[in-house]
């Protein structure tokens, strides 16, 4: 029988995996993929409390439909980023946008 | 019965998927793959009886999130020099083991009050009450529309020529 804790490690699976893929990815775009991955698992982690703990009161899929605007707003915002960065220096390697480190 | 064969082929192939985002070299072989782990992510919300979830995570990530990942990898000719790693590729690893086995420790070692009411279906007349009825999230929801106004407002200036 499936539980809560199968729900929460698959959801902590699927966010490790998001988040070496926003750590160790070059590409701007695979990072912002890695993102929407972490944000999907903190969302099944969000619906599976409000399944198991408190199943009368929805709370938690309400949180996920707020957590989907900002993640709507999120990607439209960092693609035009991106697309914006691209025109003008060439590229998106993240490793060669380095215009504000020291 | 039925529910676990269901929640283990859609994990299995959910975390394939998401593998395959993160160690695919072809930049549109790894969002076609993320748009497949979005599809399993909406089978698992089917699984925990979340229904209107899983119709908004199709329409929203299926439907539109992807469609805007797919459209800038077109705009940004990054597909012939691939996915590459940078010089962090094993700390990063690392970071992302030590996470994982911290958390699925906690996980295993706190006792959830699990409740045994079986779930509220259907569950969108529900979620509506929440969001606009008396004492629930009016406010937030009311926010959110000025959060998307100023991302679009934002989008068309990043993107506008000069």
């Amino acid at each position: 029988m499936v539980g809560l804790e199968h729900y929460l490690i698959l959801s902590a699976v699927l966010f490790s995996i998001g988040l070496y893929g926003a750590l160790a990815k070059r590409n701007a775009i695979i990072i912002l993929m890695s993102i929407e991955l972490m944000l999907n698992a903190v969302n099944i982690a969000m619906v599976a409390f409000s399944r198991y703990i408190v199943p009368l009161a929805l709370t938690g899929q309400v949180f996920t439909i707020f957590i989907m605007v900002v993640a709507a707003a999120e990607v439209a915002v960092g693609l035009a980023i991106i697309i914006a960065i691209y025109r003008h220096r060439e590229t998106i390697d993240a490793t060669k946008i380095n215009l504000m480190k020291w | 019965m039925g529910v676990s064969v269901a929640f283990w082929i859609l994990a299995a192939v959910g975390v394939m998927a998401a593998l395959a985002v993160v160690l695919l070299r072809d930049v549109f072989r790894a969002a076609l793959s993320l748009v497949l782990c979005f599809l399993t992510v909406a089978g698992i919300y089917i699984t925990l009886s979340a229904d209107f979830l899983a119709a908004v995570q199709i329409l929203i990530y299926v439907g539109a999130i992807s469609v805007l990942i797919i459209l800038a990898i077109m705009l940004t000719r990054e597909v012939q020099r691939g996915s590459p790693s940078n010089r962090l590729q094993i700390p990063a690893f690392i970071v992302a083991v030590l996470f994982l086995g911290g958390v699925v420790f906690a996980l295993l070692n706190t006792p959830w009050p699990v409740s045994s009411t079986p779930p509220l279906e259907p569950t969108t007349p529900a979620i509506a009450g929440l969001l606009f009825g008396e004492g629930g999230f009016i406010l937030p929801v009311e926010i959110a529309p000025l959060l998307l106004l100023a991302a679009i407002l934002g989008a068309i200036v990043l993107v506008r020529e000069k």
